[in-house]
């Protein structure tokens, strides 16, 4: 590891490369530019999932780190470059004082050449991430709504703010419970009625999940604030009778279907590097997901009733 | 009805497979421990096994349904990819069952038929199977014949039912044509499913990538640019315990019938119109109609087998030596062969394609050979150390793309140039993330979709491009000796030298 203490983008960007070359590997192969955007609360954190999920997708990480309030006016950086951890290059940044207004800056001579650019606020996302100075590089901006102290406020505010390439890991919570919701209308012969979610309250993905379930299946969808850990169950109702995905301990599902022994499946929550990972695996706008957020019209806890505002 | 839950663009959302079960045959083999149960425990934790998977295992063993469990278990334990976690196994192994039988009598198969329709009762497998026989292709008939009189083969409405049979499909195009009968007999086409674990492998599928999604290799991609194609699979272990199975059969029938010939169309097939399973074969079936071997098929091949020797510092026996090998045999563990594809874009270029056990080091790659540029204004002395400009696929290991080109040496006074390359990686560990071939191929079985599997017309026209070497070479006796450790033996490099090559040392 590389400390630079009062230092700028450029000098960051030399320090990556001579640590490239003294490693003797100064071919990079890498497919992105990870910029998150963070306190230092989440920073390790993030930093951290980003360079596992950088086993799969080879990418140069920066981690910016705005320390306004007193002090000196400076920029410091750690710079990580291969190692045990993965391929990726990490630079931590801390721009302290005066320079914690200007990332933007910092972040230029760092991107690499014409290569996709992602953006990361693992919390406090700017209202509207594209318009951000960050935000405006970047084909794929990614929010968490889990971390604000209060999610509907703060999907409002994505609701708002939505621009195509924005997505948000509430959302890639989700796609495990989607895929097992799905595979059960695969046989193009069970048509749904309406739907319920129970979910603890206030919980975003639960919130998103009934809108996309509204969204795509025209029908309606109750969402019931429950006791326990995230999404506890969902249950679509059919001519042939209910179906019902209930997870209550957070890891393991029971399916039971009309007509057919119960089952099981293994919902696990996510860690962030798997959501991560997912999230990189394609950089186009989720299309989808702009949808079923526009649709929701104005969210309440209890009743997330879209469309009829 | 199509499902209002699956949208076109949201592209999250991986293929599921339907309600089904898998029934496997020959469970206490190599390639069902470390191969196909981890890859059926690797689908059920990436969540694409459906709920109520069924797997039933069938052998001539006194086990019960938990003794089963628990070798299935342990394999998962040592052999899985993707992390154990107690959930996935307590989903899986509740769809587990096993039923001892003979493979050679009916009342194993009425047993079978009744556990089979016990899983679709209790897990709702809905009458989906799928029978994998990992087992010696001498089986095949009788095993077909059973599954068929015992009506397990039988479907009624939207049920299905599908083989899965690995390589060797036949060891010549008549033994081919037969188990395809034998299979055809009660599968459509359609239902019967080859395994090429080489087709499941992304390094594979991405040669189709690179060609067919840039503009720059393709109009270079033909006789006018290319000198030569060398396609190589090399592993520096021997026969190991497989001296029954190796034996007879040896390095051509093994490797270059199915991968080689595969890796071949995948490298010189035209574009397809589409990437649908139909269009894809069609051009493979063009490029392979077209490959044509030498006239004169002794000068043109090598075969050899490995002689005791050193391997990395290692004492290693012979061939001959091995256990369960006859001394006087004459199956060849080093095989190498020139075609050409008679078509306008390959006229005249060689594909020399060769495979060996006890080689220098386990590599798989497809090299395809640039022709020296026509004119070079430098002075020959300055180019002494420029070859040809190659692109190499590296199918395994360190999977990823290799292009060589020259570049001026830094320093001199003159204008020296050698030769440099530049590579693109795919991380190590990326290849343990993504999922191995058996899982891919074992998803598209029971989504019943076939790209990736050779249809019985590829197989046919594979073993007829081989079969008169095989013929040739029968009537030659004992193959040549080559050192453990090495490329192969002396006869390999003279077949090449006679054209004014040489290999590539991969």
């Amino acid at each position: 590891m590389i400390r630079l203490e009062d230092t700028s983008g450029g000098e960051i960007a030399r320090a990556i490369a001579e640590e490239r070359h003294r490693m003797g590997s100064p071919a990079t192969g890498m497919v992105l530019t990870m910029l998150i955007l963070s306190d230092e609360e989440y920073a390790s954190d993030a930093t951290e999932a980003a360079v596992l999920s950088a086993r799969q997708h080879p990418m140069r990480i920066l981690t910016l780190i705005p320390r306004p309030g007193r002090g000196p006016d400076q920029i410091d950086a750690q710079v990580m470059v291969g190692g045990d951890d993965g391929p990726g290059e990490v630079a931590i940044v801390r721009l302290r004082g005066d320079r914690s207004g200007h990332a933007n800056s910092v972040v230029i001579p760092l991107l690499l050449p014409d290569t996709p650019v992602v953006s990361w606020w693992p919390t406090d996302p700017p209202p509207v991430p594209a318009d951000d100075p960050i935000g405006s590089h970047c084909q794929r901006r990614i929010t968490d709504l889990a971390t604000s102290p209060d999610p509907l406020a703060a999907l409002r505010v994505r609701q708002a703010g939505y621009v195509p390439g924005d997505s948000d890991l509430a959302w890639t919570r989700l796609t495990s419970w989607r895929s097992a919701l799905a595979s059960l209308l695969d046989n193009g012969m069970t048509r749904v009625t309406s739907a319920s979610v129970e979910a603890e309250a206030d919980n975003p993905s639960a919130i998103l999940l009934a809108g996309w379930l509204r969204w795509a299946l025209e029908v309606e969808v109750d969402l019931t604030p429950v006791a326990g850990q995230g999404i506890t169950q969902v249950q679509l109702d059919t001519p042939q009778g209910l179906i019902t995905l209930a997870r209550p301990d957070g890891a393991v599902a029971t399916l039971s279907r009309p007509g057919v022994p119960d089952s099981t499946i293994a919902l696990p929550r996510r860690g962030l590097p798997d959501l991560l990972s997912e999230e990189l695996r394609r950089l186009d706008p989720d299309e989808v997901y702009g949808d079923v957020l526009r649709s929701l019209g104005n969210p309440s806890s209890g009743d997330a009733s879209g469309g009829d505002a | 009805m199509s499902n209002p839950l699956r949208d076109h663009r949201d592209r999250r959302l991986p293929k599921v497979a339907g309600p089904c079960g898998l029934i496997l045959f020959g469970v206490t083999g190599d390639l069902a421990r470390k191969k196909i149960m981890p890859a059926i425990y690797d689908l059920a934790n990436r969540g694409l096994l459906p709920p109520g998977f069924g797997l039933v295992g069938f052998a001539r063993r006194q086990w019960d349904d938990e003794d089963f469990a628990q070798e299935v278990h342990d394999a998962v334990r040592e052999y899985a990819r993707t992390p154990f976690r107690e959930e996935v196994w307590a989903q899986l192994s509740e769809g587990i069952r096993f039923v001892e039988g003979d493979i050679s009598d009916p009342a194993s198969y009425r047993d079978l038929r009744r556990v089979v329709d016990e899983v679709d009762q209790r897990r709702g497998t809905m009458g989906n199977h799928a029978f994998y026989l990992s087992i010696p292709p001498g089986l095949f008939p009788v095993v077909v014949e059973h599954l068929k009189d015992s009506g397990l083969t039988e479907r009624h409405g939207n049920e299905w039912r599908r083989v899965v049979v690995e390589k060797p499909f036949g060891h010549d195009l008549a033994s081919a044509k037969e188990l395809d009968r034998v299979l055809s007999t009660a599968f459509t086409p359609d239902e019967i499913f080859r395994i090429d674990h080489y087709l499941g492998k992304e390094t594979v599928q991405n040669i189709l990538a690179v060609r067919f999604a840039n503009t720059m290799f393709e109009p270079i991609w033909n006789a006018n640019y290319v000198d030569n194609v060398q396609i190589t699979q090399a592993e520096d272990i021997g026969i190991g315990g497989r001296a029954g199975y190796y034996d007879g059969i040896g390095a051509a029938r093994d490797v270059i019938q199915n991968h080689l010939l595969q890796l071949l169309a995948l490298t010189a097939m035209e574009e397809p119109l589409s990437f649908r399973p139909h269009e894809v074969r069609q051009e493979k079936e063009k490029v392979l109609s077209a490959v044509t071997l030498p006239a004169d098929i002794e000068a043109h091949t090598a075969r050899g087998q490995y002689a005791a020797g050193w391997q990395g510092g290692v004492p290693v026996v012979g061939f001959l030596e091995e256990a369960g090998i006859p001394p006087d045999s004459t199956t060849e563990t080093f095989a190498a062969i020139r075609v050409t594809v008679d078509n306008r874009r390959w006229a005249g270029v060689p594909f020399y394609l060769r495979t060996g056990k006890r080689l220098g080091r386990r590599v798989t790659e497809v090299a395809v050979i640039f022709k020296r540029a026509p004119h070079l204004p430098f002075d020959s002395a300055s180019v002494g150390e420029l070859s040809d400009n190659a692109l190499v696929f590296r199918i395994q290991p360190d999977e990823g793309v290799t292009v060589r080109f020259g570049s001026k040496v830094p320093g001199t006074a003159g204008m020296e140039v050698r030769d440099v390359t530049m590579d693109f990686q795919y991380g190590d560990s990326f290849v343990d993330t993504s999922p191995e071939a058996y899982e891919r191929l074992i998803l598209d079985v029971l989504l019943g979709e076939p790209p990736l599997f050779p249809n019985s017309t590829e197989v046919d026209l594979s073993w007829s491009i081989l079969d008169p070497v095989l013929d040739q070479w029968a009537s030659q006796g004992q193959p040549q000796q080559y050192a453990s450790g090495g490329w192969g033996p002396p006869c390999a490099y003279d077949m090449i030298a006679r054209d004014g090559r040489q290999w590539r040392r991969p």
